[in-house]
């Protein structure tokens, strides 16, 4: 891969690591023996773990001009295999969580494994490991297909895989120490965002580059999606992290909010990361991958223009709804109220095009696992959505919040919606790039399916049903005006039901264990296909109806 | 000043956004530009895997 680069690429690259171990020598030399301190060392043993199988390649010949004629899909590949990895870390931390939260007296006792460090590293390493990953790869490759164009150069497309990785491990291990801001979805500090605003401005320029070189006159809607992501997440980065550090050899800072301003900044940040991170992302992904799957145009491509807009500019409005009944003034919290009501319009559009689309195609649905996961993917948006929308009726929130309803309504998304839109691209994307025709083994892939479904739906019933026993326990008085049960009366009667949610969460682990296993298989058989045949011309060869096998 | 904001998104704040949701179904619905989405959701169906000189 890195004798592909141009010799001025890896020249360019290098100069990078050299910069970048210096700046690690400078953080480990300035915050020595605290976090900030292990952190630089981090930041070197990265630069030189990239360094290293560059030098060896470093007297490379230029690379065989040949490959400019082909798309550049090293990244993508390597981000597939990345996001699989992430997907089995977060996932296996979330089944400890919920362990915990089952058996509290599982903890072993070291402060890096407490709940409060632990729970963060589930969230950040399944929505921007595992998330963010599938969404870098699978946009650069749809990126590419659609505009008609390469990718401008082969270098930055690294710099932000490798450097927004750099950012994950940077995070989680951080909260490990103790470091975080204490913003949810946002507990990185300082130095870490910073890093994170060079890595994405680079993102964005990758995609205004290549739409500057697009050969296909219109652009296609997945690329509005996708785009949107990257924009809106880097405005919303910036202004909330917005900090002051108490020392450039510190890892705390202090944020330049406070209040309920800071509180309102926070969930406009948190709702529009839900609404760009974790929906326009994937919607961009459903758009390109499914009716490339089922081998038909989306259903209406006007209403997917129609939902695009009013998703990215309803969204923007709704995020008050996480502080009903708080000092917010209350009109804005009506406000996000309203339009999160009116969301469910252009959510349901998405939604509703997607299954359109499958119309006519049932057969393929039943007969094929991949593009099963991605029907069930659209069913569940429309079910979060739905019940999003109905949570943020302020009357209904005042049942539904601090409760695990939220957490079921937050599962029923990322499990059934980001997670299977993202497994089911990932089936249709590696035969594709590997240039085999199918997966490894499509009776994994089904195995994986059942898995990841029964999974979600028992997590997802076990909060719904535990949500709401929890909050109506909490709001029963008895005929004396005093509360009926006591806190703990509503935790023994919650406590069946986490053990249920770890069993469901087990089994969508589990799924996630045989797909990284069928995607490495498949990566190792390609492999060696490729050597039998003496090498092998890249030609590519997918693009056909996906092939169906006896017994699938 | 707070006032003042609030007033101001509160009358225009909705007349932008109709306006905007009018700007955007009319460009959808635009009979100019059928052809244009018609071609764009079939285009991505075709084989070919090579970037376009
Ligand atoms: C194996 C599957 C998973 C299990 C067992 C699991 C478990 C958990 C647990 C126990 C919590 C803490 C709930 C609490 O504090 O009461 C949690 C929170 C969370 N998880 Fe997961 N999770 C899984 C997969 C995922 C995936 C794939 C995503 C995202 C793509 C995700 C996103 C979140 C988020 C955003 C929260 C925070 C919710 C909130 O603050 O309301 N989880 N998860
Ligand atoms: C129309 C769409 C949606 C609306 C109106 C909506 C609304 C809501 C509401 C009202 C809450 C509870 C706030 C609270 O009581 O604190 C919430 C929480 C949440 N939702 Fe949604 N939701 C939508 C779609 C989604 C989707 C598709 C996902 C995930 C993929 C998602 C992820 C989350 C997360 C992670 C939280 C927990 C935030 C926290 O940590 O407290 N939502 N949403």
């Amino acid at each position: 891969m890195i004798a592909r680069l141009t010799v001025a690429e890896r020249q360019s690259a290098l100069l990078i690591l050299i910069v970048m171990s210096f700046l690690g020598l400078a953080m480990a030399a300035a915050g020595r023996g605290t976090p900030f301190g292990l952190h630089g060392f981090l930041v070197i043993a990265a630069s030189i773990g990239v360094g290293l199988p560059l030098l060896r390649k470093f007297y490379a010949p230029e690379p065989d001009p040949a490959q400019f004629e082909q798309y550049y899909d090293d990244p993508t590949k390597v981000g597939i295999v990345l996001a699989m990895l992430w997907a089995i870390a977060g996932m296996f931390v979330g089944v400890w969580v919920a362990a915990l939260l089952a058996w509290p007296d599982l903890t072993i006792d070291a402060a890096w494994a407490s709940f409060g460090r632990l729970r963060p590293i589930h969230t950040s390493g399944v929505i921007f490991g595992f998330g963010g990953n599938a969404l870098i790869a699978t946009s650069f490759h749809v990126l590419q297909r659609t505009s008609r164009a390469r990718l401008p150069d082969q270098l930055s497309p690294w710099f932000v895989l490798l450097g927004y990785n750099l950012f994950c491990v940077v995070a989680a291990t951080g909260y490990m120490m103790g470091v975080t801001q204490s913003k949810e979805y946002a507990e990185p500090e300082w130095y870490a965002d910073i890093w994170l605003v060079i890595v994405w401005v680079v993102y964005f320029l990758i995609y205004i580059r290549t739409l500057a070189r697009r050969k296909e006159p219109h652009i296609y809607v997945a690329n509005w999606y996708y785009m949107a992501f990257i924009l809106v997440v880097a405005i919303l980065h910036i202004v909330n992290n917005l900090a002051v550090p108490v020392s450039f050899g510190d890892f705390k800072s202090y944020s330049a909010f406070s209040g309920v301003q800071d509180a309102m900044t926070q969930w406009w940040y948190g709702h529009n990361a839900v609404a760009f991170f974790l929906t326009a992302g994937f919607l961009g992904m459903l758009y390109y991958y499914l009716p490339k799957r089922a081998g038909r145009p989306i259903f209406s491509y006007r209403l997917s223009i129609i939902s695009f807009w009013g998703i990215t500019f309803m969204y923007m409005w709704a995020g008050s709804h996480h502080l009903h009944y708080t000092a917010l003034p209350q009109w804005v919290q009506t406000l996000g109220m309203t339009f999160s009501i009116v969301l469910l319009v252009p959510s349901w559009a998405s939604a509703g095009n997607a299954l359109a689309t499958l119309n006519g195609a049932w057969h393929k649905v039943r007969d094929d696992a991949t593009l099963r996961f991605m029907m069930v993917a659209a069913v569940f948006y429309g079910i979060s959505t739905f019940e999003g929308s109905f949570m943020a009726i302020r009357a209904v929130n005042s049942l539904s919040h601090y409760t695990d309803w939220t957490v079921g309504h937050v599962h029923a998304g990322a499990l059934g919606w980001v997670a299977m839109i993202t497994f089911g691209s990932i089936y249709a994307l590696v035969p594709w790039m590997w240039k085999r025709e199918t997966m490894y083994s499509a009776r994994l892939i089904e195995v994986h399916f059942w898995l990841a479904l029964a999974g979600t739906v028992v997590y997802v019933f076990a909060m719904w049903n535990s949500g709401i026993i929890q909050g109506l326990m909490w709001r029963t008085y008895t005929d004396s005006g005093t509360l009926a049960y006591s806190f703990i009366d509503s935790l023994v009667a919650m406590h069946p039901y986490y053990i249920a949610r770890a069993f469901g969460g087990l089994l969508f682990l589990l799924g996630a264990i045989v797909g990284t296993y069928n995607v490495l298989m498949t990566i190792r058989v390609a492999k060696r296909e490729r050597a039998q045949s003496g090498g092998g011309t890249d030609v590519p060869s997918y693009g056909r109806d996906p092939v169906l096998q006896a017994g699938e | 000043m707070h006032d003042m904001v609030v007033a101001f998104s509160k009358s225009w704040g909705l007349f932008y956004l109709v306006a905007l949701a009018v700007g955007v179904v009319i460009y959808a619905y635009w009979p100019a530009n059928r052809a244009r989405f018609t071609r764009a959701k079939n285009s991505i169906l075709d084989k070919d895997d090579r970037p376009w000189s």
